[in-house]
């Protein structure tokens, strides 16, 4: 049996399409923001003295970097609302996202910190700055610098990630897409486009990335 | 109304487990050996060769794994072969694999020194016992760590298999839930089977890691 492939049956749900890219792109933006300045939290953590503070911190990035991320997004979803936290399907995408990106960038951001050379902290020390300040003007920014490109492959990673939100009914790319296939019967073609679409998605966010990191860390000096 | 005790819940996840733990050796298995022609074509010195090798790798690690098995499974019936979940989950996981695979692997044959090549070359050997004889040996010692960390990705991926019907411990999660109405113990259980798999591998891999950077 031939079968004949018939891509313009799709140009209906054009809207519907565009709504879940505008979604997709919706919760990746918040979602990166909120999850690299986690890490950079997670990141200070993880390197400060205090000890209790590192232990948890690193208890947490081993819980996320070793379980799925639709198991996360699944116990958010179903199972806090038992503990009397109800969220929206949108609210809980981005949430689990957040804490998936986090946990990843905690660690990504750290190797950044740790390759910072001594000497520049024990310069920034002599100059009488404080820990916070040695961190935030002498070690992140450079820090930063060197593990932008690690931290762009995992914030796409995220996002190609979220399609398994469509599960919690969040309405995004891979969510249009299966309402799409639902209503023309042509899931070989949906799933096509929805592909392309992620591909050239996946592309446009690693272009903006790495003009953002051009802007912010050129110098490899983080500006006041 | 039936009562289900922890037991219970327990003893069905780890059932399911066995076919996330089968899923990931069949999908890492035949995904290394897929990786490694893949990786071949990719480091080849025929152009054709290298190129369609790289498209397939930047596809692959540019689309989500949702929509590979979905493809996959519907695809697969265009070309006259019977789609069921398992064959579905692990053809979709195994070009998955073999694409992340070649494209660490790669770079490990890219820190084999350029001298390496040239000195092969003057003996006159052809590119495949290049491959076999001096630089994969070379390659093989620093892809170790990455490889036994990225298996971390496999197994992690197998619990998207769940959403196009495999029932394996994340999918077999769901169906308890639906059963049990506690998905706050049911996917917390499913999220500690998944830890005690993948954290072994974590560690080792980073163990190794370890182990190849002192011996440098």
């Amino acid at each position: 049996m031939a079968y004949s492939f018939d891509f313009s049956s799709l140009l209906d749900y054009t809207p519907v399409l565009v709504d879940g890219i505008v979604t997709t792109i919706g919760l990746t933006a918040v979602s990166t923001v909120l999850g690299v300045a986690l890490g950079i939290g997670g990141a200070a953590a993880r390197t400060s003295t205090v000890k209790p503070l590192a232990v948890v911190v690193g208890a947490y990035v081993e819980l996320i970097r070793n379980t799925p991320f639709l198991v996360q997004l699944f116990f958010i979803f179903f199972g806090l609302p038992s503990l009397g936290i109800r969220l929206a399907e949108w609210q809980a995408a981005v949430l689990a996202m957040v804490v998936n990106l986090g946990a990843y960038s905690t660690e990504i951001i750290r190797a950044g910190i740790d390759a910072t050379p001594k000497g520049q902290i024990e310069a920034g020390a002599s100059l009488g700055m404080t820990g916070p300040q040695i961190f935030r003007y002498v070690v992140l920014g450079p820090a930063m610098g060197k593990i932008w490109p690690a931290l762009t492959s995992q914030i796409v990673i995220v996002m190609l990630g979220s399609s398994v939100c469509s599960q919690i009914a969040a309405e995004e790319l891979s969510f249009a897409a299966n309402f799409i296939q639902s209503r023309n019967f042509r899931p070989f073609e949906v799933y096509f486009l929805a592909t392309a679409l992620y591909l050239a998605l996946a592309v446009a966010l690693r272009w903006i990335l790495s003009l953002v990191g051009g802007r912010m860390f050129a110098k490899g000096v983080s500006r006041a | 109304m039936l009562e289900f005790t922890l037991w219970d819940i327990l003893s069905n996840l780890l059932l399911a487990a066995r076919w996330t733990v089968l899923l990931s050796l069949i999908a890492f298995v035949s995904g290394g050996v897929a990786g490694l022609l893949l990786l071949l074509a990719r480091v080849s010195p025929v152009p054709p060769l290298r190129v369609a090798a790289r498209l397939f790798i930047e596809v692959f690690q540019g689309t989500p794994l949702l929509m590979q098995l979905f493809i996959v499974f519907f695809a697969l019936p265009l070309i006259g072969i019977e789609t069921t979940a398992w064959t579905a989950a692990a053809v979709g996981l195994t070009l998955f694999t073999a694409a992340y695979l070649a494209e660490i692997w790669r770079g490990c044959v890219e820190a084999v020194p350029k001298g390496q090549w040239e000195a092969s070359a003057s003996l006159a050997m052809n590119f495949g016992e290049q491959m076999r004889h001096v630089i994969l040996p070379q390659a093989l010692r620093i892809a170790v760590p990455p490889t036994v960390g990225f298996s971390v990705q496999v197994v992690k991926g197998t619990a998207v298999t769940s959403i196009i019907g495999f029932v394996e411990v994340t999918k077999a999660g769901t169906m308890i839930t639906n059963a049990t109405f506690q998905p706050f113990l049911v996917y917390g259980l499913v999220g500690l089977i998944y830890f005690a798999l993948c954290y072994p591998l974590s560690l080792s891999a980073k163990a190794l890691e370890r182990k190849l950077n002192v011996a440098r």
